[in-house]
């Protein structure tokens, strides 16, 4: 059994007066115990959505959750809040874009990791704080002793991050969702965060859901890659396998788009035309083919399914870009 | 796309090699406390003596991370922030004597693209309203048939239709905001585009179309650029020289293919080092020097080597007390290290470093540089 | 493709078919306004008082201003009238119409209201627009000012300044009660101001090389303009009730001949005993058009920055 299983989740927000907006459009996907599955997206991608419906953190007021997200067999989305609240403290844990409003900013950071330890393990005050003095020693921040009883607002930015970290991992979770946990950082201190969480999911065995928007951030960290676009899953591939051979024209645009060190100057990028406002809804048809190079009368006749392709890969298009070929005919349509 | 003019022609107007020479520049901002008369507590050395060439149609890239300094350093050599210290000289004219309407009219020929295009662009204006007013203010916006004719023109070659400007920046996307920035920036005709994180705001498959705009308006109107970012693979893409700063200084300046292949200042390498590669064989690969610990504060420079804190090739001598100058290695690379020589020829190797405190004190101007992604909830 | 494009174009069209104009955010506010029903309610209190107070001598059936024998002859300390034929809610205490005292009324608190906020509101952004467009030592002498005044609780300002005048007046009520609403709009324009100077868009215009006035008045002022504007409609519904308050206190107009719902309350208090209903109708009247300003206030407020709701 998988340690978490998603399907079908579809997240729509809408309140009185206002047009339903369909965030997150069918997905599915499974994580297994230990591994890290990357959920790649621009904005407006329901990448986040999708975290924070898995987490029970959407509001409850004009969204609605359906679909099933099961974590070791449990269905996540009929607990009560406070099961969920459980849940989240002991089995799942969290890493946002940006720690400083994800921490209370009025406690110090020594307190909100105690306030964890004592909650779900059930220390005593002295136990908690060796037990939080020791976990900010593993996310690596120097003279834990004394940064222990300091505000959040009089750490940096990537030790913030670092204490985010060492709270959702203080009750050894099963699972952590990192939503865009470097974005807010600098490229030095995001190198240092990444090499922190992918060794801490190392040695700890605990599967990770990688959400960001920067394919260079999945490309050395995840093992499975989904990317996403306008709410639903385009394509799906080990990193490998995606990487070399992007077969979506959604994922070999991103690639194309973007500048790369290791390639020699002076070529010119290959752009995707137009912006996710230009997107038709996947009722009608592919939701990217306004965008896309490869996009034909049949792809707004219906939405194309998500269909497996040997060697796992799973690929919503009908047009897709054919493996080992050059570059393909990547023109400016739209303009 | 570097140009080729005649050399050695100096300060004369409009003939020089040399369009934008910074010398010295200095921009340090008080940290004021107080109740009722505000005290000078101390400075944040925001830039902290920079000296760089711009020539006539180059690209010159500015890169380093939140702090460093690249947005002011941008900003004070337009006079857009008073320097301290220092002076730019614009095309043989010294900025720092110009009086404030000299410095009015100069800017014409200077204009700035900004990071956020939707809070760089007047709310309560039309497009059309917005890219009149710098014509207007120079006097360009004589004929009213011209102008429309002119306006029109621009917004085709940024890629926007004519239509866009009866419409107001809040009903265009992200790109299309910044397509009217620098629209606006082009109305006066000027020599000279500082762009300040012109493409860190945008989603990673519109950045691509702004760059690739960025460049075929260098080539149409002739334009100088001094991009500003914290991107290095964009900047790298986009720039024929690069300057990394750190900390209010440039401590290593190159040709962009040069500083990418023999980057000589120990934080170029960790900065570069640092840039994941959208390759999962080339990340499995890579050898990555982690920096440790965090940028001092800029109130709080340390002395000497201001790397010296975070540096994996620190030496016992002088590195905590003597501060590099940025001398000429080989001919156009520039370095700011005492021992650049040394590590290049592998006389000294890397150790650990155990990370420093960093009281993080944050000054007035202590705005991090770094981009806000537009949250994804829809 | 034949359908692809087809979709394209239309798309462009309709966009082009939209743009014929665009939406301001001035407009997209009214917009949202216009969908609030608290909004609403608070328009229709402050349209029909504008109305009642425009046409009001038209509107009452007696004249105001004098006496009316049918009444006074029934008047004595114990007992006065009620309504009867003619008068829709019998006598005041002198022996006047009271129904027409009452609808005459509205005119002098409004004109009060809205002059003494014009009042506040010229003087107000003058001093903010200032401290703000200049900055500096201006900036901060002014706002020193502006705390002193700031500091004083607005009725004892309000009657500190009325006992300045010899012989008070309409005008008293009126630069009193203004007086008190100099500091809340100053230091509203200042605020709003500096948070536009720091603002990317004013050092757009700096860098494209407009003059500075031209950015003072066409993209500091304007942004900066939205909060002051609301809060000259709240200001509306406080000025109300404190030159009732000064009006009751006696600081008011002293002519007796003339209506005004504060002076009203502050004679009626003396017959209290024998009329409550004197009392009652023009503090009710107080009440609803200061809740109809206010209810328009904070829905304005509302519309202005969305972001503000949930």
């Amino acid at each position: 059994m998988a340690l978490l299983e998603v399907e079908d989740l579809t997240v729509v927000f809408g309140r009185k007066g206002i047009e339903p907006t369909v965030a997150v459009d069918k997905v599915s996907f499974t994580v297994e115990s230990g591994q890290t599955i990357g959920l790649v997206g621009e904005s407006g991608s329901g990448k986040s959505v999708t975290s924070l419906a898995i987490m029970g953190l959407l509001p409850k007021r004009g969204v609605q959750v359906t679909g099933s997200v099961r974590f070791e067999g449990t269905e996540l989305l009929s607990l009560s809040d406070a099961q969920m609240r459980d849940r989240r403290g002991r089995d799942l844990g969290m890493v946002f874009q940006d720690p400083l409003s994800a921490l209370n900013p009025v406690i110090t950071i020594g307190k909100q990791l105690t306030e964890t330890l004592q909650r779900h393990q059930g220390l005593d005050n002295k136990q908690a704080r060796a037990e939080a003095v020791e976990l900010l020693q593993k996310v690596g921040i120097p003279d834990p002793a004394r940064r222990i009883d300091e505000y959040p607002h009089q750490l940096s930015g990537g030790m913030r991050q670092r204490v985010m970290i060492a709270i959702a991992l203080a009750c050894r979770p099963k699972l952590l969702i990192a939503d865009e946990p470097t974005t807010a950082l600098d490229v030095t201190i995001q190198a240092q965060i990444l090499r922190l969480l992918s060794e801490l999911v190392a040695n700890t065995e605990t599967a990770m859901i990688m959400i960001t928007h920067d394919l260079g951030v999945v490309a050395g960290l995840c093992d499975e890659v989904n990317v996403m676009y306008g709410g639903r899953i385009v394509e799906r591939a080990e990193r490998y396998a995606l990487f070399a051979e992007p077969r979506h024209p959604y994922t070999n645009g991103l690639l194309g788009s973007i500048p790369r060190l290791d390639m020699p100057r002076g070529e010119r990028l290959v752009p995707i035309t137009g912006s996710v406002i230009d997107n038709i809804p996947w009722t009608e048809g592919c939701a990217f083919a306004p965008r896309c190079p490869n996009a034909n009368d049949d792809c707004v006749q219906g939405p194309p399914p998500l269909e497996e392709l040997p060697g796992g890969r799973m690929l919503r298009c009908y047009h897709p870009v054919e493996p080992a070929a050059e570059q393909p005919a990547t023109s400016e349509v739209a303009r | 796309m570097t140009q080729t003019a005649e050399q050695i022609q100096p300060e004369a107007p409009g003939t020089s090699d040399v369009l934008v020479s910074v010398e010295d520049l200095k921009v340090h901002f008080p940290i004021k406390r107080g109740i009722i008369l505000d005290r000078v507590v101390g400075h944040v050395y925001a830039v902290d003596g920079v000296d760089l060439v711009v020539r006539r149609g180059e690209t010159y890239g500015l890169v380093g991370e939140s702090g460093c300094g690249k947005t002011t350093l941008g900003r004070a050599l337009l006079r857009l922030v008073e320097p301290t210290g220092g002076r730019t000289v614009f095309d043989g004219v010294d900025l720092s004597t110009l009086d404030g309407e000299e410095l009015r009219r100069m800017r014409r020929r200077m204009q700035m693209v900004f990071q956020d295009p939707l809070s760089s662009l007047d709310p309560r204006q039309s497009v059309e309203s917005i890219l009149v007013e710098g014509m207007r203010a120079h006097g360009l916006a004589k004929d009213r048939q011209q102008t429309g004719k002119r306006l029109r023109e621009l917004l085709d070659a940024v890629g926007l239709p004519s239509y866009s400007l009866y419409k107001y920046p809040h009903e265009f996307s992200g790109g299309q905001r910044q397509r009217i920035g620098i629209a606006r920036a082009l109305t006066v005709q000027p020599d000279l585009i500082v762009a300040d994180e012109p493409v860190s705001a945008l989603d990673v498959s519109v950045q691509a179309q702004v760059i690739n705009l960025l460049e075929d308006l260098q080539g149409e109107f002739g334009l100088t650029y001094i991009v500003i970012a914290h991107d290095l693979a964009v900047v790298r893409h986009i720039s024929d020289r690069i300057g990394v700063m750190y900390l209010g200084s440039v401590v290593e300046e190159a040709d962009s293919d040069e500083l990418y292949q023999t980057p000589l200042h120990p934080y170029t390498r960790a900065l570069l080092s640092a840039i994941p590669v959208p390759d999962p064989v080339v990340e499995d690969s890579r050898e990555q020097i982690l920096l440790a610990g965090d940028l001092p504060s800029p109130a709080k420079p340390p002395a000497g080597c201001r790397f010296h804190t975070r540096c994996p090739w620190r030496q016992e001598q002088k590195c905590a007390t003597e501060r590099p100058e940025l001398r000429e290695i080989r001919p156009g690379h520039r370095v700011a290290c005492h021992w650049a020589e040394d590590i290049e020829a592998g006389k000294i190797t890397r150790h650990e470093v155990e990370p420093e405190l960093v009281e993080t004190e944050v000054g007035p101007r202590d705005v991090p540089d770094t981009p806000v992604t537009v949250t994804d909830i829809v | 493709m034949q359908m692809l494009l087809e979709r394209k174009k239309r798309r462009i069209d309709e966009l082009a078919a939209a743009g014929q104009g665009g939406t301001s955010l001035a407009k997209q506010a009214l917009k949202r306004m216009l969908r609030d029903p608290v909004a609403l309610v608070g328009l229709v209190i402050v349209v029909l008082f504008v109305l009642l107070a425009a046409f009001a001598p038209l509107l009452a059936p007696k004249d105001p201003y004098r006496p009316y024998p049918e009444l006074l002859e029934n008047l004595t300390v114990t007992n006065i009238p009620g309504p009867m034929p003619g008068f829709l809610l019998g006598s005041d205490a002198d022996g006047f119409d009271f129904f027409s005292r009452l609808l005459v009324a509205s005119q002098q608190t409004l004109i009060v209201a809205v002059l003494a906020t014009l009042f506040g509101l010229m003087l107000g952004m003058i001093i903010g627009g200032l401290a703000g467009a200049i900055g500096g030592w201006v900036d901060s002498l002014l706002m020193r000012l502006v705390d002193v005044l700031l500091s004083l609780p607005a009725l004892i300002l309000a009657v500190s300044i009325a006992a300045l005048f010899a012989r008070s007046n309409q005008w008293t009520v009126i630069i009193a009660v203004g007086m008190v609403s100099v500091p809340v709009f100053a230091r509203l324009l200042r605020g709003s101001m500096l948070a536009q100077r720091e603002s990317d868009h004013v050092l757009a215009a700096t860098a494209l090389g407009v003059k500075r006035t031209t950015i003072v008045f066409r993209h500091m002022l304007p942004n900066a303009l939205g909060p002051v504007i609301v809060q000259a409609t709240l200001t509306l519904a406080t000025a109300i009730l404190e030159a009732a308050s000064l009006s009751y206190l006696g600081l008011g107009d002293q002519d007796p001949f003339r209506a005004e719902w504060g002076l009203m309350l502050a004679q009626a208090q003396r017959v209290f005993e024998v009329k409550p209903s004197l009392a009652f109708f023009p503090a009710g009247a107080i009440i609803v058009v200061a809740l109809g300003f206010t209810l328009l206030g904070e829905s304005m407020r509302e519309a202005l920055d969305p972001k503000n709701r949930r």
